[in-house]
């Protein structure tokens, strides 16, 4: 089996973000770079479906800016074979980031069986990239993804929907899956991995190598901003026995008229 | 040549031992001392991934690492737990002896095990009587025609319990000193040898502490390690080798209980904001950020010259005398950050600061140090 991923870099969960100087995105010097941790579950899949389909290959495919390739590095460390990574700014919209996806699964030279991603990334939380890949290479696409079956190409999923329940669907083989925590365990990479990974297949284009011009943006990013600081809280003092009551209509009132809760 | 940047690798290493300590050690790490009880679960994870018995050569079928690569992963466990590491840390400990005093045959045949699965060796130089003053030995190694008998006790050996490999210094002649110590291996669990119970420790609680006896036990002759007699000159050529080890973990135990620090120092409110927003303890904080650093620059300046085939045993003691030192101290004032929650084993600094006193007293006291780093500035006037 061709196995594809799909997997972004984005800030540690742990980050302070602040918006840079001009506003134009978010300071990116002193950022540490990790996977997008939902795209871990989708390197996991790919190792665990490569591990049951002997001779099968992981490409991890990653698009965004060259500073750090510690994501692409972590994939090939926990066993994937080879990488892509499209060059571009820090800040694609979903659509050119698709496209480029797209781009540079059709330039290698390997047809997909299977393309497994994230479901969504933590940084701008689109929720848009498996979707509109599948439309574009034409192929179908389950999100939410917490269990992942496959037999002879062909692909039981379980996806997550309202209130806690499961729907199932079977897949045909090639497909775009989308992969949400729960779906597995991911692996660390182990040291032999990391020095492994040294030796591992990098291919590296530009976005005009995979076909993408500034032209095909949909969404132009204004302002970055942080949101307004939260006004300190009220306090409410009903330790003294004789005015709760007196308190306890205090807050009604302002619950009613004030915060509109009630 | 001056570069003190890690190179890609070593900074994914580092990242891999950070991301297991925090993920798979710290949450652990307190239930785990509190019972006294030896993590297998982790420790044989943990060889899984390639994080144990750092010190074996690629061609024996280890990594190849540096020491300083060893360095980067002692300080990344020992930030998740000091008591783990020490299980880790003594199977380093074990194999050196071999790596640095064995035959080609010998680290073929003991180490292959060790990167087959997960196994634990121990280290047996101590004894009941004799623990700073190791020449004093009393642990004997007979020549009894086709094999060597050992006789003795051996006290405070770690993964005693566990261990499938021990190092045992003994002596043919307790008249000649330390010119008469050897260092043999002994495999499995042969007749006479007898582990004792598993000793109730202040820190480091997890890990396993026995006593070790010898009752004419008898080891075939092929498991000397060197000549009779090169028994000292190995164990000193380990401990510069393994004390830097421990000034890492000193180091790493050390980052940890700063961090702690900081966070608490940015949550606790006192006198209407955060204590990190007082000058008192800003002051210690600073103590301790520049403290940590000046000791983990000694402990890659110690293992960088061990990568050069320049060991010093002067550099290595004063990695390990001013790392175990530094942490004993910042551990202390992590207790003090956190005031009477400090105290408390509710909160994580108060296991730091009884894990930091051993750090002081193993391999070599902090006053055993300074008596090497003395006898050498003196030897060059």
């Amino acid at each position: 089996m061709n196995i594809f991923v799909c997997i972004k870099q984005v800030p540690d969960t742990e980050t302070k973000v602040t918006p840079n100087g001009d506003g134009s995105y978010i300071e990116t010097s002193s950022i540490k770079w990790i996977m997008n941790p939902y795209d871990e579950f989708a390197v996991e899949q790919a190792l665990l479906t490569k591990a049951a389909n002997s001779g099968s290959t992981v490409t991890v495919v990653r698009v965004g800016g060259v500073k750090d390739t510690e994501a692409l590095r972590n994939a090939l460390a926990m066993g994937a074979d080879e990488a892509i990574l499209v060059e571009s700014g820090d800040n694609l919209d979903s659509y050119m980031t698709a496209k480029a996806l797209k781009g540079a699964i059709e330039k290698s030279d390997k047809t997909p069986d299977v393309i497994f991603t994230g479901k969504q990334a933590i940084d701008d939380d689109c929720l848009q990239v498996p979707q509109l890949l599948a439309t574009m290479l034409g192929l179908p696409s389950v999100s939410v993804v917490v269990g992942c079956e496959e037999e002879g190409g062909k692909f039981t999923l379980k996806r997550e929907v309202e209130g806690g329940a499961l729907e199932v669907y079977e897949v045909t083989a090639p497909a775009v899956i989308a992969c949400n925590k729960g779906l597995n365990t991911p692996r660390y990479a182990s040291l032999p991995g990391i020095m492994k990974a040294k030796r591992k297949p990098l291919a590296q284009h530009s976005l005009a190598d995979v076909g993408v011009s500034d032209s095909d943006a949909r969404v132009k990013y204004s302002d970055f901003q942080l949101p307004p600081e939260k006004p300190a809280g009220k306090k409410f003092d009903a330790m003294e026995e004789g005015a709760r009551a007196s308190v306890v209509a205090d807050v009604v009132k302002l619950l009613r008229e004030e915060a509109k809760v009630i | 040549m001056m570069n003190f940047e890690l190179s890609t690798e070593q900074k994914e290493i580092r990242e891999l031992a950070m991301k297991f300590a925090k993920n798979e050690m710290m949450p652990k790490a307190g239930e785990y001392d509190e019972k006294a009880q030896m993590p297998m679960d982790i420790l044989t994870q943990a060889w899984e991934l390639g994080l144990v018995n750092t010190c074996i050569p690629a061609e024996y079928g280890g990594a190849g690492f540096s020491v300083v690569d060893s360095m980067i992963i002692t300080e990344a466990l020992a930030y998740g737990c000091l008591g783990m590491n020490t299980a880790i840390m003594a199977n380093d400990l074990a194999l050196l002896p071999i790596l640095l005093g064995g035959s080609e045959e010998q680290k073929k045949r003991f180490f292959k095990p060790f990167t087959e699965s997960y196994k634990l060796a121990a280290f047996c130089l101590t004894e009941p009587g004799n623990g700073s003053d190791a020449a004093g030995i009393k642990t004997t190694i007979k020549d009894a025609g086709d094999h060597y008998l050992v006789n003795g006790q051996k006290m405070w050996i770690t993964n005693a319990g566990y261990a499938d490999l021990f190092v045992v210094y003994g002596t043919f002649d307790t008249s000649l000193k330390h010119k008469g110590i050897s260092a043999i291996v002994i495999e499995g669990k042969p007749e006479g040898l007898e582990i004792g119970e598993k000793e109730d420790k202040m820190g480091h609680r997890c890990s396993d502490t026995r006593s070790v006896t010898f009752n004419n036990v008898k080891v075939p002759k092929e498991n000397l390690l060197g000549n009779l007699g090169d028994g000292w000159k190995i164990a000193m050529a380990t401990l510069n080798h393994s004390r830097p080890m421990v000034a890492a973990s000193a180091v790493g135990g050390a980052q940890c209980a700063l961090d702690h620090s900081v966070k608490y120092a940015l949550e606790r409110n006192q006198f209407g904001k955060p204590i990190a927003n007082h000058q008192a303890i800003q002051m210690i904080i600073a103590d301790m950020g520049i403290e940590i650093e000046a000791a983990r620059l000694l402990v890659h300046k110690a293992a960088w010259l061990i990568d050069q085939g320049k060991a010093s045993p002067e550099i290595a003691s004063y990695s390990k005398a001013k790392s175990a030192d530094m942490f004993m101290k910042v551990a202390t004032d992590a207790v003090q950050v956190f005031g009477g929650y400090g105290y408390s084993k509710e909160y994580p600094v108060e296991k730091l600061m009884r894990d930091a006193k051993l750090i002081q007293i193993y391999e070599g006291t902090s006053q055993i140090q300074r008596i090497v780093i003395a006898k050498e500035i003196f030897s060059r006037s």
